[in-house]
């Protein structure tokens, strides 16, 4: 595990403030969600079944769906452009803003961009883009990432950003969360006005109807999308979808999955840049499809399933890990049980080789998927992987050699017989012990005694009861 | 009558024998003839889950020849019965030989609280167990066998026992295997809530079906100095 990993999981264990605000507001998610399931949408599971289905033949499909998207995005007025990582796209849209003359930019959240280093990009070449969703607005002023998929400000409590904003806007400590609301739609209605380019993620592409979708809760996603001159569009290449009518699935599914909504408040259907015969919309609209890692991600058969995900966090809220290390400790933006499957197959499972371990396999993110990703199988698989670049590398010799060991006593009885009756002769006599003397020379066994009691091994094992029974 | 193998796990073997011949008794009492077959050792999960494939199928091999020809392998765990029925086949998907012996293998592995309920279909043993009693869904049986009303109901059959839910019953205690010392303090954070809520229900004793979540619980418990008992769903079956 490398140290940044290490010291950001004890930091979050040991704050018992933000291990409050982690486990109260996952589990107010977690309680919204099952009401909004409870008795109102009895084809749940036929739902995600077929959400998985879609997005399995997309994935494999992925190639002509995105070419019929790109023909319908150009059919409508609007340009696609391909990129490859976050560098393009900053290419991209700095090219265009030195083109046009453009000063400021709004934002509407998204992940995608959050992945690429978005803002950052822009602003060391002084071009100003700002968060407009509440939360990423926060998380801006604060200079931080954010902590969950969904609720990027979710371990901050309504005091922490009356601080902030005292701070970094220089208004009067206000703890009441409507004015704090109320503030920030102030300043952030003043740069919608200002803005020369609008950039939005998009929850969903679809292909046969060329258009974006985008689901909020705010309003500022269709102020950002509409507002200003130019529309921008950064989505990663799996977030298209075959027809507007699967959306009849993804939609039922996502809100819930989310925040435990049927629909949330906006949700908007954007083809293209205004018409001719219409008042309201940009008059340009670019749809950035990104790679980042994704496409490398399709030669697994299996692992691939990680792109079927809709980004709706409910893994994350219904993860006992997440609960207790949150957001931050992750070694990339995406956090959580998706997180974990995700950072190691975009980057390499080198990035963090401990993350796909930090994990007990206990399933409740897959039993959450909207769209039925079998998460603890991925987790798996990547383990798998870490443990050949280990040994490509070298390193982690000692493990190595331990379940050598392992598999060799496992498949000889005599051994694994003989190892219990040592054990048990030379181990510790009581039921449970807090100390084992030497404990200090195996580590597992320190590890196991920093947190809780150990059982000795018996003195009689089943086996020597077996044979009594027997008589 | 039913010709039952034990496999006992390793867990249960060393650490928690009394579980396993609580298991006997109770399927010796349901009419079935129960064998040990004496060179059983492991499943091979900690080096599966550790991401050493090749180990693993060599401790794998090792149980499908131990197994072989088994009419029934009852395992008093949920987490080693999925080992065998649900991933075995992913270890052995480029070994035909192995796949097919696995596949033969997998229609006769059962947890033993699914045997005894979708098998014998016996949910009274006459059990006796006075006291407060809570049951901890260990997350294999849970989620991997869909195992979760089966255990409550063979408990709500034990006179003098009375089952009180946690509230969050169907949250893992944090074990996870090789997790448990690879994170220690994230996984003994998870055991720690789990042990408020089972402080919440009043319960003096633990139930499972899986001997390590309560080898982890148990564990806890003891380092808090709490006056709470463990038992496996078979001891509680076995006591009269």
């Amino acid at each position: 595990m490398s140290v940044v990993f290490d010291e950001k999981i004890q930091q979050t264990l040991g704050n018992a403030k933000l291990q409050l605000a982690i486990y109260t507001s996952t589990g107010r998610l977690m309680d919204h969600r099952k009401k909004s399931l409870t008795g109102q949408l009895p084809d749940f599971e036929e739902l995600r079944t077929h959400a998985n289905a879609v997005k399995k033949h997309t994935i494999e499909n992925l190639d002509y769906y995105l070419e019929q998207l790109e023909a319908n995005v150009k059919a409508h007025g609007g340009q696609v452009v391909w990129c490859r990582d976050g560098q393009q796209v900053a290419d991209f849209v700095l090219a265009l803003a030195k083109e046009k003359g453009s000063k400021l930019i709004v934002k509407s959240k998204s992940m995608t961009t959050e992945e690429i280093d978005f803002n950052e990009r822009l602003e060391h070449h002084h071009l100003e883009s700002v968060e407009t969703d509440l939360g990423e607005y926060i998380l801006q002023l604060k200079h931080e990432r954010p902590y969950h998929i969904v609720a990027p400000a979710l371990h901050l409590t309504r005091y922490d950003v009356a601080n902030l904003f005292e701070k970094e806007l220089g208004v009067p400590n206000d703890t009441v969360i409507e004015n704090q609301t109320l503030l920030a739609r102030k300043v952030l209605r003043d740069k919608f006005l200002q803005a020369d380019i609008g950039v939005s993620g998009a929850n969903f592409l679809v292909a046969d109807s060329g258009s974006i979708v985008l689901v909020e809760n705010e309003g500022n996603a269709r102020l950002t999308t509409s507002a200003p001159k130019i529309h921008i569009a950064v989505a990663g290449v799996e977030k298209v979808i075959p027809r507007a009518q699967d959306l009849a699935t993804f939609l039922k599914l996502l809100g819930r999955s989310a925040t435990g909504q049927p629909l949330t408040v906006y949700t908007s259907f954007l083809s293209g840049p205004k018409r001719a015969e219409e008042v309201d919309g940009p008059d340009e609209f670019y749809l950035v499809l990104l790679d980042n890692g994704r496409t490398k991600v399709l030669a697994d058969r299996e692992k691939r399933q990680v792109l079927y995900c809709i980004r709706c966090g409910a893994c994350l809220n219904h993860c006992p890990v997440y609960r207790k290390i949150g957001g931050h400790s992750f070694p990339w933006v995406y956090s959580g049980p998706i997180g974990a499957i995700i950072t190691p197959q975009f980057m390499t499972v080198r990035h963090e080789p401990a993350l796909p371990f930090a994990s007990s396999l206990c399933g409740a993110c897959a039993e959450v998927c909207p769209v039925k990703i079998d998460i603890p199988k991925i987790l798996l698989d990547l383990r798998e992987d870490v443990v050949k670049a280990r040994t490509e590398d070298a390193s982690n010799q000692l493990e190595r050699l331990a379940f050598r060991m392992f598999a060799f006593m496992m498949s000889h009885p005599w051994l694994y017989r003989l190892a219990g009756k040592l054990g048990a002769r030379f181990g510790p006599k009581k039921a449970w012990v807090s100390h084992v003397p030497g404990a200090g020379m195996l580590p597992p066994v320190k590890l196991w005694l920093s947190q809780r009691d150990l059982p000795s091994l018996a003195k009689k094992s089943f086996r020597d009861l077996w044979k009594e029974r027997k008589g | 009558m039913p010709r039952v193998s034990l496999f006992v796990t390793c867990i249960i073997d060393q650490l928690f024998p009394k579980v396993g011949i609580a298991m006997a008794d109770v399927l010796e009492r349901a009419g079935c003839s129960v064998e040990f077959p004496e060179d059983q050792t492991c499943c091979g999960q900690p080096a599966f889950n550790s991401g050493y494939r090749e180990e693993a199928r060599t401790v794998a091999r090792h149980f499908l020849k131990v197994f072989d020809g088994a009419e029934y392998i009852v395992v008093p765990s949920g987490s080693c019965t999925s080992m065998v029925s649900h991933h075995f086949a992913d270890l052995f998907q480029d070994f035909p030989a192995e796949l097919a012996a696995t596949r033969t293998l997998e229609p006769k592995v059962y947890e033993f609280s699914s045997f005894l309920t979708g098998v014998l279909k016996v949910e009274d043993f006459g059990a006796r167990f006075e006291g407060i009693v809570t049951y901890h869904d260990s997350c294999h049986a849970l989620r991997e066998l869909k195992i979760k009303d089966g255990p409550r109901r063979l408990l709500g059959n034990v006179k003098g026992l009375e089952l009180r839910e946690m509230d969050i019953a169907q949250e893992c205690c944090g074990f996870g295997g090789t997790f448990s010392v690879k994170f220690p303090e994230v996984s003994g954070g998870m055991v720690r809530t789990k042990i408020e809520s089972i402080k919440k229900t009043g319960a003096s004793t633990v139930v499972s079906i899986d001997s390590s979540c309560l080898m982890q619980i148990r564990g806890a418990l003891s380092r808090a100095g709490l006056p709470i008992e463990t038992m496996h769903l078979a001891e509680v079956l076995a006591s009269r």
